[in-house]
């Protein structure tokens, strides 16, 4: 009920964002469309701790500003690479077990690794994940398994 | 104050320009497809961010501002997914990375 009723809040704060009218036909038929979006999610079992993981909020305040740093510090790292005469890659491949309990979390990995550039995730299961790596410096700081801890301490208890 | 938040956004708006020009330059030399894609990731992260950054302070607060901070929300969910998509389809179809070496962590 409470992920329902937080589904139907941020759906009904992003149509008064999109619409930028504040009258009351509009306000209260973007009220009626919020509702009737949340109660169908709702029934088609759409609004889960997966589907609309709010829980994570508090945490994400922790998790995002570190992630922001490391992708300025690698985009910077490969724009280097990139303006370099000799372009000097070495690309690597890693392959590593992830630590995190729930898919929600390997999807929160799998991002951030995407999402810092210098490192893609090609391949992404339970067992195992395939990444590429851009440098041998960049392969050996995923190696070390600071993201995936952070990623298992953000993701928090299933 | 706006004389001096109008320059702060145009060194934003210009430096992510120049990270745009990295990334597409990046494009061109890279080897393959796996390492040009690490090219393209200069320009939606840094690239588009600091063009975003730019933008947000030529609006000031208000809905405008707040559209583009659910423009680069959709950047931060929707372009690792598309490269994940991108790269994962190039190995499913056997597209051998040139990798020099390979690592592993138990």
């Amino acid at each position: 009920m409470f992920y329902a009723a937080s589904a139907g809040l941020a759906l009904y704060a992003f149509w008064l964002l999109l619409s930028g009218h504040f009258e009351a036909f509009l306000l209260s038929a973007g009220a009626a469309s919020a509702l009737a979006v949340a109660w169908l999610s709702h029934r088609m079992d759409l609004i889960d701790r997966e589907g609309h993981p709010v829980h994570l909020g508090p945490r994400a305040l922790l998790y995002w500003p570190w992630l922001l740093a490391e992708i300025v510090r690698s985009a910077w790292d490969v724009s280097r690479i990139i303006v370099h005469p000799r372009l000097p890659i070495s690309p690597t491949l890693v392959r590593f077990r992830p630590s995190q309990r729930t898919d929600l979390g390997r999807v929160i990995l799998a991002n951030s690794i995407t999402l810092t550039p210098g490192t893609i995730t090609i391949e992404a299961s339970a067992e195992e994940f395939l990444v590429h790596a851009l440098t041998e410096a960049g392969a050996d700081a995923l190696a070390t398994g600071d993201m995936d801890r952070r990623v298992t301490g953000f993701e928090g208890s299933p | 104050m706006t004389a001096f938040l109008d320059a702060l956004s145009w060194v934003f708006l210009a430096s992510g320009g120049l990270f745009c020009v990295i990334g597409a330059v990046g494009l061109l030399r890279m080897p393959d497809i796996y390492t040009r894609v690490h090219a393209a990731s200069v320009l939606d992260t840094l690239g588009a961010g600091l063009i975003l950054l730019g933008l947000l302070l030529q609006a000031g607060l208000g809905l405008v501002a707040a559209k583009l901070l659910v423009i680069g929300l959709l950047i931060f969910f929707a372009s690792p997914t598309a490269t994940h998509a991108l790269a994962k389809a190039a190995w499913t179809h056997g597209l051998e990375p040139m990798a020099t070496s390979r690592r592993s962590r138990p």
